[in-house]
């Protein structure tokens, strides 16, 4: 059984900080496959087009009949456990700093025998549910779970690791004033958070909703952060940077208007202004003292959420200008992901359909409650998954845009 | 299916080992260059003599064989280079006896070795296959210890093997490898000591693993008639077998290549377990030694707990068997590894093993076993060598 994860122990100011190491990162081109599905918590394997055989470890042919077409398909993630070892040595920085550690080969009904991480609360022999999670080099790897969850599960070192888990951690929300923002601190403490810090970008504006609501719990904290100031960003780094473990940027400026229509630039502008280079600011004032701090004990930095939208992928023209700025956030989480991979931060970008907040009054429904987008991303980051769509109009047209980028186009633009 | 070629009229000869040493600033071309020397002076030969060679290697890169001609100044016209890890010795033999049977080569020079620096070991590993890449090192163990501990786990679960078995093994080998003046390993070593050892990924403890170190090993391959003519003992292939990737649907390895073709290899060669006075396995863990029991006949499937209870390992008993010390007490140099068996299998069949001679050795059995990629061992080999007239 696994033991409750405990608050970490304070920590001492003169010792030195363990630096982040990484578990094995190369993989074959093909295996990315894994990655993929990882990266939105789902369990695919290929599978031969001619003989249905599943593939393990990824092929470029498939390996019964030599059938040239391999399928990533979603299979049944059920084995039993065969063999298992501790390891109590290992040559690889990363898991020597983390031994011991229990893998085994696991007989897959779906047909393979793969190697997988090894959860504490498995018997030796017994059936297994597996799963593919990302690992700090954001890399898929496989973890035999329990059939059930167990209590505690997630609080296993193993897990740890790969989850994004904001129990027992700080965490600061860009926006607080905003639905989302709100919505999202409440959940990040039921979650287990033990600081929320909410930004707030306009101080000087009373707001009785919102200082009742911080009032509300000891665990959140006010602070001052307008994204748009350098100045404003440098000086709240400086004082709760070495405390941030997860930081989600929710700080958004959302208008409808095209590009045509518009008299000028101006609202262009202020769009671009918060959401891409605010983001920017932020990971420069921020970005550094979370990777310092990514191995920092059993509750390191781990995380950066960025809210982003369906419309980062596809432009809606009434918000035309909103939509480029979206695109260009994506953009920048891109560079984001891999600038902040060498300390094995994840980067967790989400894409949601409209949200039901003012700024979206016109949108018809269905839209998203704020409470449902929090929870979506608090799941999000216990599970440690790193794209994330939430709500029916976000999936349906990523749907589309896999299947006709060109439709979509033509019928977002009519 | 045809029957196979006898390798009558084909024999080999000069055992070489360059001894061994745990660390070596050199270069693998070094260590083969010395083995291909040692090889030439021991038959009394010119360099030029030698019109084919075979080489084993993790080390040479970015040299293959190629290279390594153009750095040793030879000009063959027979060259291959085999990358079966364990097995490479047996495949170097059966490669290099066809060729000198079907006149393709007179006299070839089989030569392993690597170097090993402080941090070869790391980089060895981190090259070594696509599937190792992809599905067996992001979990942990930097290196095989993990992939042999699942196999331990599970033989043990399923047919009853102690680490008491285990250790019996490890113990023979420490005192076969007492009296080899080149074994790395020279302290002695009870089953108390193995028992309590340091555990690395359980149930392998340190005395189970491999100590990585820099050599290298070589023998020739030429005609009787050759052999005779240069006055050298030289040693008779009854048969050979070789195998990869055999039986891909076990789920985990518990039986290797052996038990595909045990029963045509005994038949070529006309003999039977029985006649056997000495086996060389390859020893990179001692889980693989059962497996290899039992797939050469020597025991039924799941029977060699039993069978190791029975005998006696030592160079003296009831079961001869690694009589340098395998590479558990000798070392692994690398590819060398694969080569270890063999060479000491041609020292006992040429009355050349000094202390560790088996008295009366007419038949020896080498095994080979290589390339653990993903979980499982691929390549296996085997060979029975008879002493020859000379």
């Amino acid at each position: 059984m696994t033991d409750a994860l405990g608050k970490p122990p304070k920590k001492n100011p003169v010792a030195r900080t363990r630096l982040p190491t990484l578990p094995p990162a190369s993989r074959s081109r093909t295996a990315l496959g894994l990655t993929r599905a990882a990266a939105e918590g789902r369990f695919e394997m290929q599978v031969c087009a001619d003989c249905g055989a599943v593939q393990y470890p990824p092929r470029e042919v498939c390996g019964a009949c030599l059938g040239g077409w391999l399928e990533w398909r979603e299979i049944p993630n059920g084995g039993t456990l065969i063999a298992t070892t501790t390891l109590r040595h290992s040559n690889d920085p990363y898991f020597r700093e983390r031994l011991p550690w229990r893998i085994g080969t696991v007989k897959m009904d779906a047909g393979p025998a793969v190697v997988a991480h090894v959860h504490e609360d498995c018997g030796d022999t017994a059936r297994v549910r597996l799963a593919l999670k990302l690992d700090r080099s954001g890399q898929a790897v496989l973890h035999a779970l329990p059939p059930e969850d167990t209590p505690n599960m997630n609080d296993a070192a193993s897990l740890r690791e790969c989850h994004c888990h904001p129990k027992h951690r700080r965490v600061l929300v860009t926006d607080g004033r905003a639905a989302v923002g709100r919505a999202l601190a409440k959940a990040l403490l039921d979650a287990g958070a033990t600081t929320v810090f909410v930004g707030d970008a306009t101080p000087w504006k009373a707001d009785a909703a919102f200082d009742a609501f911080v009032a509300s719990d000891p665990r959140l904290q006010a602070v001052e952060l307008d994204v748009t100031d350098t100045d404003s960003v440098t000086r709240l780094a400086a004082s709760i940077g070495g405390k941030v473990e997860i930081l989600i940027n929710t700080a958004e400026h959302r208008r409808d208007g095209g590009v045509i229509g518009a008299r000028d630039v101006g609202t262009a502008r202020d769009a671009l202004e918060v959401n891409v280079l605010g983001s920017m600011r932020l990971a420069q004032a921020f970005g550094p003292a979370m990777c310092f701090r990514a191995a920092d004990g059993t509750h390191g930095a781990v995380a950066w959420v960025n809210l982003l939208s369906i419309h980062a992928l596809a432009a809606l023209p009434s918000a035309g200008a909103w939509s480029a700025s979206k695109a260009a956030a994506l953009s920048v989480a891109q560079t984001l992901r891999a600038e902040f991979r060498g300390a094995g931060i994840r980067v967790l970008n989400v894409f949601p359909g409209p949200i039901d907040d003012e700024w979206e009054q016109l949108a018809p429904p269905p839209k998203l409650a704020p409470a449902a987008l929090a929870q979506a991303i608090v799941r999000a980051l216990q599970q440690g998954i790193e794209d994330l769509y939430v709500g029916d109009v976000a999936e349906e047209l990523r749907a589309r845009l896999r299947d006709n980028h060109k439709a979509v186009e033509r019928e977002l633009g009519g | 299916m045809r029957s196979r070629q006898s390798y009558d009229g084909v024999v080999a000869a000069v055992p070489v080992t360059v001894p061994y040493e745990r660390y070596s600033t050199h270069a693998a071309h070094w260590w083969l260059g010395h083995a291909l020397a040692a090889l030439i002076r021991g038959a009394g030969l010119a360099k030029a003599d030698i019109d084919g060679v075979c080489v084993s290697s993790f080390t040479l890169g970015p040299d293959t064989a190629v290279g390594l001609m153009q750095h040793l100044g030879m000009s063959p016209r027979w060259l291959d280079h085999i990358p079966m890890g364990g097995a490479s010795g047996v495949v170097a033999l059966r490669r290099s006896a066809r060729a000198v049977q079907a006149g393709d080569a007179e006299l070839v020079a089989c030569i392993a070795g690597d170097t090993n620096h402080v941090d070869s070991f790391r980089h060895t590993v981190s090259q070594f296959s696509r599937f190792a890449q992809d599905a067996v090192y992001p979990y942990g163990a930097g290196g095989p210890n993990a992939s042999f501990a699942l196999l331990t786990d599970y033989y043990m679960r399923e047919f009853g093997a102690t680490r008491e078995d285990f250790g019996k093994l490890c113990v023979a080998q420490r005192d076969n490898a007492l009296r080899n003046p080149h074994a790395l390993m020279k302290k002695p070593m009870t089953l108390a000591q193995y028992l309590a050892a340091r555990p690395i990924a359980d149930p392998i403890h340190l005395f189970d693993c491999v100590m990585p170190c820099a050599g290298a090993e070589g023998f020739l391959v030429m005609t009787e008639e050759r052999a005779r003519d240069l006055k050298l003992p030289s040693v008779r292939i009854r048969s050979t077998i070789e195998r990869h990737n055999a039986f891909p649907d076990d789920p985990i390895q518990f039986r290797g290549g052996w038990a595909m073709d045990r029963d045509a290899f005994y038949a070529h060669a006309d003999l039977t377990p029985a006649d056997v006075d000495f086996i060389e396995t390859y020893d990179d863990y001692p889980v693989i030694n059962m497996l290899q029991f039992e797939d050469l006949g020597f025991c039924a499937k799941g029977e060699a707990p039993a069978f190791v209870r029975q005998q006696d390992f030592t160079i003296d008993g009831s079961f001869p068997f690694n009589t340098s010390g395998g590479q558990l007490s000798v070392g692994q140099a690398g590819a060398a590894g694969g080569y270890l068996g063999l060479v000491q299998a041609l020292r006992q069949l040429t009355g050349t093993a000094g202390a560790m001679q088996v008295a009366e050795a007419r038949i020896g059995l080498v095994s080979g076993f290589g390339m653990i990629n993903y979980d499982r061992g691929l390549c296996s080999g085997a060979a029975l060598l008879e002493r020859g007239d000379a």
